[in-house]
């Protein structure tokens, strides 16, 4: 479709939204709608002239005429099986084509001072506690697909925590994408309100029924009060067909604690952002990160960890593996604040080639503006270790496992972080899956 | 069981092994000592197969077969275990599971069922009592964040449990204090037996005292210049390898 034709498409699409928003909808929420899709309009899809965009071109994306699902597509428990993970005891939301779908959701027994609900649900009921939190960390001005996702608006989660709730069991949110069409998108949007000193896990988990080659535009806004502990899990396994652009955005409040398992297996072109923002002393986040690309794959991560207060700590550690013609983008950015002092920065990012055709870029960038701080980063990019291969060849391993062994093991360090065992196990699976040469590795060794 | 016959090599341009002639008998304990840069890791490496060592030269036959038709893996399978002077590293590979394959390959290539994990647990949990290591050393990433002795026990247990036919020892008993000496010498004490044979490389004597040797060459700038039995070691003790190497000069 000509540039022309898809303005054309896209401006209608906005208009018809307009034209839809009925007269329940607080001002609050038709202004941010309205000022979402009217960003959206103006800037278009970003293009790699832009220096967030350099290395990812979205022209695969921008050249479609996206439109949202209209019916319910097909849904079954085995379905869900097969893409859920074994073992793991969860309340659920599940999600098609970015739709809340209740009667595969089990939200019983929560505990009380926990919410848990649709944000259709919620905006429809009664919106206005979601006035402090809905689009107020993620602005339409940080990219055209946050606010995308903000004018295109349909459904997603809403999660609130009381003050010193504990949330014992994770909660699951199964986002996925049927094969209901080539060109349907969707726009999740994850709400995450985490009170004073409360505590949950929750898997935000992207993935596609066979054949699905949608594009899923997410956004999810957490705020971690003072003291709150936050175990967030964003897992992408779509298809490898599909498109998959993200966007996290994680503030933290006095002395709380996020850790982020990121892991990247799917999708043909997808782009994440992670923004965290460390207002408060003593907050910290922990972020961990795998990304694996193959066959013509295309994975992108930016993070950007703003230290704005003093006695801030992070904790970064992003691993990429390349196969086949793959390509991965690695961009970690560290920002310390004039006045954040005492800030504790680590960022580490190791990269891994397994094919001559496969590349990764990894960028780290430190911006430092305060003098008493401790600010450490790394970055590599190599092919498995020599050394290593002969040692386990001279024990009897043969090279197809050896390799298979060091591979798995480079990712296996991120991923023995993730505090879920059914999830950490049924991903590793995944991934000796996607790895050819780790076929024979028994991943609970 | 080892036949070296005017084994030479290179590594890069340089040429370190110059004919070495070595026979090893099934049941022998042999010693090769010599100074730094005389060729003893090379011949090691060679023997084990690495990349980059290329054998220029002469030839070697391990239980009647060409060694150098062997990769390094199948060497193993065959019943011969390298020690290494560095054992490597092995980040996110645990000790266990490195244990676990190696012995598996072999029963493989054997034709023997794989080990089921109890049987396996216990029969490691014995040899480590024999290294006084740790059972918490099972569950740690191969060699990582190990002491240079505890690497040295690691590469000893790694023999105690693959029981090869011909173990070759690279300066295993370089940086060991005297206890964990013991501990490395009776480990390959356990070894030894008539159907089995060990090469121990090294450039100290000490090692001898712990492990008697059956025979010791003296390599020097990559040929043995002189054999003998254990009392050679005690003669370069008092005469340093300066007298050997100038009597054979």
């Amino acid at each position: 479709m000509s540039t022309n034709a898809l303005s054309q498409h896209y401006a209608e699409q906005v208009q018809r939204l307009q034209d839809g928003l009925p007269g329940a909808i607080p001002e609050w929420l038709a202004g941010r709608r309205r000022g979402a899709a009217a960003r959206f309009s103006e800037a278009g899809f970003p293009d790699p002239r832009q220096e967030e965009w350099k290395y990812t071109n979205v022209r695969p994306i921008a050249a479609k005429p996206f439109v949202a699902a209209v019916t319910d597509a097909p849904m079954s428990e085995d379905a869900l099986r097969a893409i859920g993970f074994e073992g793991l005891d969860a309340y659920r939301m599940v999600f098609v084509d970015g739709r809340l779908r209740a009667e595969f959701s089990d939200l019983a027994d929560l505990p009380s001072g926990v919410t848990v609900q649709g944000l259709s649900e919620a905006l429809s009921s009664d919106p206005d506690p979601l006035e402090p939190l809905l689009g107020t960390l993620a602005h339409d001005r940080f990219s055209s697909f946050a606010a995308a996702n903000m004018a295109f608006l349909t459904d997603g989660a809403v999660i609130r925590l009381g003050k010193g709730v504990r949330l014992e069991r994770p909660l699951h949110l199964l986002i996925v994408g049927s094969a209901g069409g080539p060109v349907t998108w969707s726009h999740p949007r994850v709400l995450i309100q985490a009170g004073e000193g409360s505590e949950a896990t929750v898997i935000e988990h992207y993935a596609d029924l066979e054949g699905a080659s949608g594009f899923t535009n997410t956004v999810t806004e957490l705020r971690a009060e003072a003291g709150a502990q936050l175990r967030h899990y964003l897992l992408q396994d779509h298809a490898d067909s599909a498109y998959h652009v993200g966007s996290l955005f994680i503030q933290q409040r006095r002395d709380s604690r996020v850790t982020s398992h990121n892991v990247n297996l799917g999708g043909r072109l997808v782009r994440h952002d992670l923004n965290v923002d460390l207002t408060e002393p003593g907050a910290e986040i922990e972020l961990n990160g795998l990304f694996l690309v193959g066959g013509r794959q295309h994975v992108d991560t930016h993070t950007r960890v703003h230290h704005s207060s003093p006695h801030t700590t992070s904790r970064e550690q992003y691993r990429g593996i390349g196969q086949g013609h793959g390509r991965g983008v690695f961009k970690g950015r560290v920002l310390v604040e004039r006045g954040a002092q005492k800030t504790d920065a680590q960022q580490h990012s190791a990269n891994l080639l397994l094919s001559p055709n496969a590349e990764i870029d990894t960028k780290p960038e430190l911006e430092i503006y305060a003098d008493d701080v401790k600010c450490a980063h790394g970055a590599t990019v190599g092919q498995l270790d020599e050394t290593s291969m002969y040692y386990l060849r001279s024990r009897g391993i043969d090279a197809e496992a050896a390799r298979g062994m060091l591979v798995f093991a480079f990712a296996d360090e991120v991923l023995e972080r993730m505090e879920l065992l059914p999830v950490r196990t049924s991903i590793e699976n995944r991934l000796a899956a996607r790895l050819p040469e780790a076929g024979a590795i028994d991943v609970i060794g | 069981m080892l036949k070296i016959n005017n084994l030479q090599a290179r590594v890069e341009a340089a040429e370190i092994l110059k004919g070495i002639d070595l026979e090893v008998k099934a049941g022998e304990v042999h010693a090769i000592m010599g100074p730094n840069g005389s060729g003893k890791s090379t011949l090691c490496q060679v023997l084990g197969g690495r990349d980059g060592y290329e054998v220029t030269g002469g030839t070697v036959e391990y239980l009647g077969k060409d060694l150098f038709e062997l990769e390094p893996e199948e060497r193993a399978r065959e019943g011969i275990l390298l020690g290494f002077q560095y054992p490597v590293e092995i980040p996110g590979v645990k000790n266990i599971y490195l244990l676990k394959e190696a012995y598996n390959a072999q029963r493989k290539h054997r034709g023997e069922p794989e080990a089921d994990t109890f049987q396996f647990l216990k029969l490691v949990r014995e040899k480590l009592k024999t290294m006084q290591m740790d059972e918490s050393f099972l569950h740690r990433a191969v060699n990582v964040g190990f002491s240079g002795g505890e690497k040295k026990r690691n590469e000893i247990l790694q023999m105690l449990v693959l029981e090869p036919k011909l173990a070759l020892l690279d300066e295993t008993d370089s940086g060991l204090d005297i206890d964990a000496l013991k501990v490395v010498s009776d480990g390959v004490n356990r070894l030894r037996s008539p159907d089995r044979a060990i090469v121990l490389v090294t450039h100290y004597q000490r090692l001898l005292s712990h492990i008697e040797p059956d025979f010791v060459h003296v390599l020097s700038d990559g040929r043995i210049i002189k054999s003998g039995d254990k009392t050679l070691a005690h003669e370069l003790e008092r005469n340093g390898y300066h007298g050997i190497i100038e009597e054979a000069a």
